[in-house]
């Protein structure tokens, strides 16, 4: 059993939570996951590692409701116990030696975009930050971002916050104002990551995205993570979840992704009532 | 010495009607009343060479536990089996006796075998209903001792070890203790009820058990030993990451490994009503591949409502390498068995569904260095079989976590750790390895061999420090 030391909702379907758990504190890097049970029959969830704290021995999650596993995650309330929590799982990502970075994060992405550009800042690596999110009432971690970033822009797919539109518009207007970038690291929708990957192909900018496909275990038993990266096949959970943006294949991981995407929606349905109206 | 039961065959298994049993998850074999266990047991000669204890990988004396059930005490041969088999209750249910202990009995020479398994799993679980008294803590001897994974073979060594005395703390990945026995083997064949059991049973001797520790990762096996002063580490981690075929398709809905596959319906429960396992409901199944964990695929596929379920192996009957009892408890259940048949790729729908599976008829030919006869393709013998869900279950490759994070472990060049002959010591002092993670998937007896075999080398090893 693992505490909740913190709970905090930053928007009306993404929470915060803070977890004691030693061991995986002392151990976890910007670009791990850990596996979450929220009760003894839940499913077991991926989480990417939004921060940890080795001193206190906490590691902080950020997650979206989708179905019915993240939903009795939602629920636990400060002081109360997640079941299981299990990590630093995956590869972290490299970020030594780079000395200029552009991060692309969307929607609850943003939450595994964020240590990643803290811990690129902390490096001395100058970073660029584009966030993108549906609508003002979804923006997260903004003050966060402004911490650690040189620059900085936010975009809402209505216009209703920072700029109108999508995260590869900027990216492009700053490639072709001559930004030369080591690396473009982009974690977000799937949708958003092909996209991302398309538009730097173009300038061969090396680009790393994050990947959370369907998981049971984490730990290279099941593999119902496998992508196709390059032509070979490869498992998100021990050789990932940072992959080479311009070689996965994106529209294959989106058709595996929404799998049990019925099931999911049935299960949030059924679940709550409530939920259905502000979630989509 | 009462007169031995000289009837050539061996006392029938009662079991659930096939037509009923596939279609619920309780137990195939009903197991054998106390009459039929002691007029089987009297079927035993008491051979003066014991052949059977040869053929069994712990080396449990064989005629003296099934001399005591023909004498009516039961858990005197509870007693004679726990002395050399930490999981009794398992072995009986899932060990392949054909080949091992029954493989080598006299009675099988001119009839069949003395029963062996059945009556092995009459007495764990007769003791198991019947005694209720603690097992007896025993000493400790001042040692600490990790071990990795929670299987058949680290358990066993687990409970070797605090037998002797040790401290022993078990480290495990996932969120509950069994490995194999719990995500891999499903309720039908053996009931979790009993690995629970027998995990228990080893609590209560003293032995810690961890889970949610992914070692590698949270801990490495450097940590274990210098910082947390184990002076010895055995290795139990199993096999790794499910091979797949390399055919088009492998990546369309509806495609799962046998691992996820039987993972999401026993370890996630998927097979009980209202879980909350995703799990594809499938109406025709494909299950390539004739181990032993594919006829647990198909019979679980069954289980779970599909109509159709087919087994697909480029070899033919004789070559299955599945035990005898579960392909014809599959037969039974009706599983389709297609035979010389092999996969060329997976056809899928508009919504990257699996929609069909086309295949090529194969023949036999020449025996390749296995020995056995090579399969060939037939020409122009493609057809397509109409299913929406495949399984593949044709091996797995060594998990890589450990081999990366243990500097100086030495590992063959398909990943698998090398050790040191019969003992598991590997290339790291104070460091042992066996099961799966050593041999590649293999079976349960097996890596509880491996693990006895471990925990004997690491109490010498301490011992004589």
């Amino acid at each position: 059993m693992f505490k909740i030391v913190e709970r905090k909702e930053l928007n009306p379907t993404v929470t915060k939570l803070v977890i004691e758990a030693p061991l995986v504190a002392k151990k976890a890097q910007a670009g791990q996951f850990i596996i979450v049970r929220a009760n003894e029959d839940s499913e077991r969830i991926p989480l990417t590692v939004a921060d940890y704290d080795r001193e206190n021995g906490t590691v902080t999650i950020i997650f979206q409701v989708v179905g019915e596993s993240t939903m009795e995650l939602n629920e636990l309330n400060a002081g109360e116990c997640v079941h299981d929590f299990v990590g630093p799982l995956g590869v972290a990502s490299h970020l030594d030696g780079l000395k200029k970075v552009a991060v692309v994060g969307g929607g609850v992405g943003c939450a595994i975009a964020y240590p990643i550009a803290k811990r690129l800042h902390e490096l001395g690596c100058e970073v660029h930050s584009i966030v993108g999110f549906r609508n003002k009432d979804l923006v997260i971690l903004e003050d966060e971002f402004k911490a650690c970033s040189d620059k900085l822009v936010i975009m809402t797919d209505d216009g209703s916050y920072g700029e109108k539109g999508v995260v590869t518009a900027p990216l492009e207007a700053l490639i072709q104002s001559g930004e030369q970038y080591d690396e473009v690291i982009a974690i977000g929708p799937l949708i958003m990551m092909k996209f991302v990957s398309l538009t730097t192909k173009k300038y061969d900018v090396k680009t790393i995205v994050s990947m959370n496909p369907i998981m049971i275990d984490g730990t290279g038993m099941c593999g119902g993570c496998r992508l196709t990266v390059g032509g070979e096949t490869k498992f998100a959970c021990v050789d990932g979840p940072d992959f080479d943006g311009h070689l996965v294949d994106f529209d294959e991981a989106m058709q595996r992704g929404n799998m049990y995407k019925e099931f999911e929606t049935h299960a949030r349905e059924e679940h709550c009532n409530l939920m259905k109206k502000t979630v989509e | 010495m009462a007169l031995h039961n000289m009837d050539p065959k061996r006392c029938p298994m009662p079991s659930q009607d096939p037509n009923v049993r596939n279609k619920n998850f309780e137990e195939v074999a009903l197991g054998y009343t106390p009459e039929m266990a002691i007029n089987e047991a009297k079927r035993c000669l008491d051979c003066k060479n014991k052949p059977c204890q040869s053929g069994c990988p712990v080396g449990i004396d064989i005629p003296a536990f099934i001399g005591k059930v023909a004498e009516e005490d039961f858990e005197g041969a509870y007693q004679v089996l726990s002395a050399s088999s930490a999981l009794p209750a398992v072995c009986g249910r899932v060990c392949p006796q054909e080949t091992q202990c029954e493989g080598k009995c006299v009675r099988g020479i001119k009839g069949e075998s003395v029963g062996i398994g059945r009556l092995e799993r009459f007495v764990a679980d007769w003791h198991r209903e019947h005694n209720n008294t603690a097992p007896t803590v025993p000493e400790p001897n001042g040692h600490k001792v990790a071990i990795i994974g929670a299987g058949p073979s680290g358990l066993t060594a687990a409970g070797d070890l605090a037998k002797l005395g040790y401290k022993v703390t078990v480290y495990e990945a996932l969120h509950l203790a069994g490995g194999v026995l719990v995500y891999g083997i499903p309720e039908f064949r053996l009931p979790k009820a009993i690995v629970q059991q027998e995990i228990d049973g080893l609590k209560a001797m003293g032995v810690d058990i961890e889970t949610n520790m992914v070692i590698g990762k949270v801990l490495t096996i450097d940590e274990l030993m210098e910082d947390y002063g184990y002076e010895a580490v055995y290795i139990a981690s199993g096999a790794g990451l499910p091979r797949f075929m390399g055919i088009p398709g492998e990546s369309l809905k509806g495609v799962y490994s046998a691992n996820e596959y039987l993972t999401r319906v026993n370890l996630m429960k998927a097979y009980q009503p209202g879980s909350k396992t995703p799990i594809q409901k499938s109406h025709s199944v494909a299950v390539v591949g004739g181990g032993n964990v594919a006829m647990d695929a198909a019979r679980s596929a069954k289980r779970m409502g599909a109509e159709n379920v087919y087994i697909v192996y480029r070899r033919g009957m004789d070559e299955l390498p599945a035990r005898k009892e579960e392909v014809e408890h599959a037969e039974e259940e009706g599983i389709i068995f297609k035979l010389l048949t092999n996969p060329v790729q997976i056809l899928g729908d508009e919504n990257g569904c699996v929609k069909g599976m086309e295949c090529v008829e194969m023949e036999l030919g020449e025996p390749d260095e296995s020995g056995r006869r090579r399969p060939v393709e037939k020409a122009n013998s493609n057809f397509v079989l109409d299913v929406d869900t495949m399984i593949m279950s044709i091996g797995t490759s060594p998990n890589p976590l450990i081999r990366s994070t243990t500097p100086g472990l030495e590992t063959n060049r398909h990943g698998c750790i090398v050790t040191n002959g019969d003992d598991g010591l590997t290339s790291r002092e104070g460091v042992y390895a066996g099961g799966d993670a050593v041999t590649g998937a293999a079976t349960v007896i097996l890596a509880m061999g491996a693990g006895k075999h471990a925990a004997k080398a690491i109490d010498n090893y301490i011992r004589n420090k």
